[in-house]
């Protein structure tokens, strides 16, 4: 039935706006996190879900096609970030009719990422990344403020270059395989690798997800539309949606479509390199605390393409869960993130300063949440960088697996150095009657803190629940 | 016949861009949309012809127009400022899309595409939209549903706020 995952975000829409928006204001919250906290559910507690048939939702959209490990990964991790936006937006968007808007865009948005992962055709996985990017463009420009629709315009842009190398990759591959489904595709890639339009299609689907990714050098749209961004929606975009539309579809396309070839292998490594230690860099010389956070997801991003071009199963899988880990911390510093701007009003670290003798749980889960993202035991993090390196190792690619302890180093800098600025020492001047966000805040940053260390101690579970099965799909 | 199209379709899109009020851009993102809509007619494509038809120079020119009606226009002296901008930034698109386009000629002149491809795409339309690619339907439901979303959060609230009233809710 996990067609159901697509079209119950879609009846939600239709009943939310259904009665107009004054009778459904107060529900907006309570359906739209009713709808995530189902779909996590069903990952968790049921799963004859998986493979029950969906009876006349079936015979009505005609998709019956299995679902895997990998899928499952981003159907827990999507919903996850999902509700922690809305109840960070429950916190932050001021007014019933706005925030009725932002729900019902972020159902959209939870739609368009489940149809991504659902899909097993390259044109659905278009159409799907088309519905999340028209949806986060209108949600980075939700703060209206010009800062904002350049963000957005930016995104759009990029995005727009990104979607045209994808449709014309697309085009492509039609015309050697005569169709669009993975099945096809991947039986003419192997039937003809060496096809001039093969490899040109292949080169353009990897230079259009890097630009989705925000890769470097692709990355020029990310920090902007992730700073300027309204609080709830950073949450969102970094921690899911570019996970989504970018770094996921190149791990399914890779694992799934394009099989083991040396070209894209050589590139992945390379540009995984890259935003691991530009990113780094660029992230130690911010002031803006959220440019900071933007900088460190396109190094984080870089470990999940290196461990994709190790190849190795071993690799691949420290590259999915460091996908669901990032997913987990990510969203934990932007919620955290947005605790301090709405208390502070400032996203400047210079103007910061001991905000833990006031914030205290904001400043502990941050904390846990940087340890975390630098791959400190015994947090999830240190797992999957521990996965990603030992694997790309194994691979025959030593400097590529050193450069990534190495870069460790720098991300434990700059976060040290953001921790020191933001919530250590002396509390500013003019922060004394500061005191932490509301509950919708606080109570996600625990629960999110909490998951983040239950997920390093329980790492053999993880290890036997999700990533061991993805090796059946490699 | 098919050539003749190929040409117009450019120079149309071209139009939209430069075109220097959105009303006129919309008519010609319609315009080229029925153009590439002969076009993949021509080559025997009828689904992608009645999807580009109805979902882009119809249901987009709508959701377009609807948009433009909550704008406001500019004053003449904004109108020329930006249109001399428009001029300089717009100038290399047209050598830009000639490039990509003889990049192309000669690329399907070395590779011709393989005659499955004629065969796939040739489907009757109704089997293939509500057989093949249901799901993708569903997908464009969400695209338009994000459109109209995106009007309300992006046009509706500013008109109101132009209008002289008090906006209703803070910014986030």
């Amino acid at each position: 039935m996990p067609i159901t995952l697509v079209v119950g975000p879609l009846l939600g829409v239709l009943i939310l706006n259904l009665f107009g928006k004054k009778a459904m204001n107060g529900l907006a919250f309570t359906l739209a996190c009713a709808i995530a906290i189902a779909q996590m559910a069903l990952v968790l507690a049921f799963p004859g879900f998986w493979t029950a048939d969906a009876g006349f939702l079936t015979e009505i959209f005609g998709w019956d096609a299995g679902v895997d490990s990998l899928a499952k990964v981003m159907f827990l991790a999507i919903p996850l970030v999902t509700a922690t936006a809305l109840m960070v937006g429950r916190q932050v968007i001021g007014g019933a009719d706005r925030f009725f808007l932002f729900a019902n865009l972020t159902i959209l948005a939870m739609a368009g990422m489940n149809g991504i992962v659902l899909a097993n055709d390259l044109f659905t996985i278009y159409v799907f990344l088309e519905v999340t990017a028209v949806a986060s463009y209108i949600l980075i420009s939700f703060g209206r403020g010009r800062d904002a629709l350049e963000g957005a315009f930016k995104y759009l842009l990029l995005s727009s270059v990104a979607t045209a190398m994808l449709l014309t990759a697309i085009g492509l591959m039609i015309s050697i395989a005569g169709g669009t489904s993975f099945a096809l595709i991947s039986d003419a890639l192997k039937s003809q690798p060496n096809h001039l339009y093969a490899q040109l299609s292949l080169a353009l689907f990897v230079a259009g997800l890097f630009i989705k990714s925000g890769l470097v050098p692709f990355h020029g749209w990310l920090p902007g539309a992730y700073s300027e961004a309204p609080s709830p929606v950073s949450v969102l975009l970094a921690g899911i949606i570019t996970k989504t539309t970018g770094v996921y579809t190149l791990v399914r396309l890779v694992i799934t479509v394009f099989g083991p070839h040396p070209t894209t292998q050589g590139l992945l490594l390379a540009f995984g390199a890259i935003s691991i230690v530009v990113g780094a860099i660029a992230a130690l010389t911010q002031n803006d605390f959220k440019r900071m956070l933007a900088y460190s997801s396109i190094s984080q991003v870089g470990y999940i393409i290196l461990g994709l071009g190790g190849g190795t199963e071993i690799a691949i899988a420290g590259a999915v869960l460091h996908l669901f880990n990032h997913a987990v911390f990510k969203t934990l510093l932007f919620v955290n993130a947005s605790a301090v701007e709405q208390q502070t009003k400032t996203r400047d670290m210079n103007r910061l300063g001991g905000l833990s003798n006031r914030m205290p749980v904001t400043g502990t889960t941050s904390t846990i949440a940087f340890l975390s993202t630098a791959g400190i035991p015994p947090f999830s993090g240190f797992w999957s960088k521990l996965l990603i390196i030992v694997g790309v190792w194994k691979a025959g690619f030593p400097g590529y697996a050193i450069l990534g302890i190495a870069a460790s180093l720098l991300t434990l800098a700059y976060f040290l150095a953001m921790q020191r600025k933001m919530f250590f020492g002396k509390l500013m001047i003019g922060f004394e009657d500061l005191k932490e966000a509301g509950a919708w805040i606080t109570i996600p940053a625990i629960l999110l803190a909490a998951l983040t260390f239950g997920l390093g101690v329980a790492a053999p579970w993880l290890f036997e629940t999700f990533i061991i099965p993805i090796r059946s799909i490699l | 016949m098919t050539i003749a199209l190929l040409i117009l379709l450019p120079l149309l899109g071209l139009w939209t861009i430069l075109a220097s009020s959105l009303l006129n851009a919309a008519i010609g993102l319609a315009a080229t949309s029925a153009t590439l809509t002969l076009v993949l007619f021509t080559i025997e494509s009828p689904l992608a012809g009645v999807f580009e038809l109805s979902v882009c120079a119809g249901l987009i020119t709508v959701v377009f127009v609807s948009a433009i009606s909550l704008t406001s226009r500019y004053t003449d002296h904004e109108m020329a400022e930006r249109d001399s901008s428009r001029r300089k930034r717009f100038f290399l698109l047209p050598v830009l899309m000639a490039a990509v386009g003889a990049a192309f000629w000669f690329l399907g002149a070395e590779q011709p595409v393989l005659p499955e491809l004629a065969a796939s795409a040739a489907g009757e339309v109704r089997e293939v939209i509500w057989t093949i690619r249901r799901l993708d339907l569903v997908g464009q439901i969400l695209i338009v549903l994000s459109g109209v979303f995106g009007i309300v959060v992006l046009f509706k609230s500013r008109k109101e706020c132009r209008c002289g009233c008090e906006a209703k809710e803070q910014l986030p």
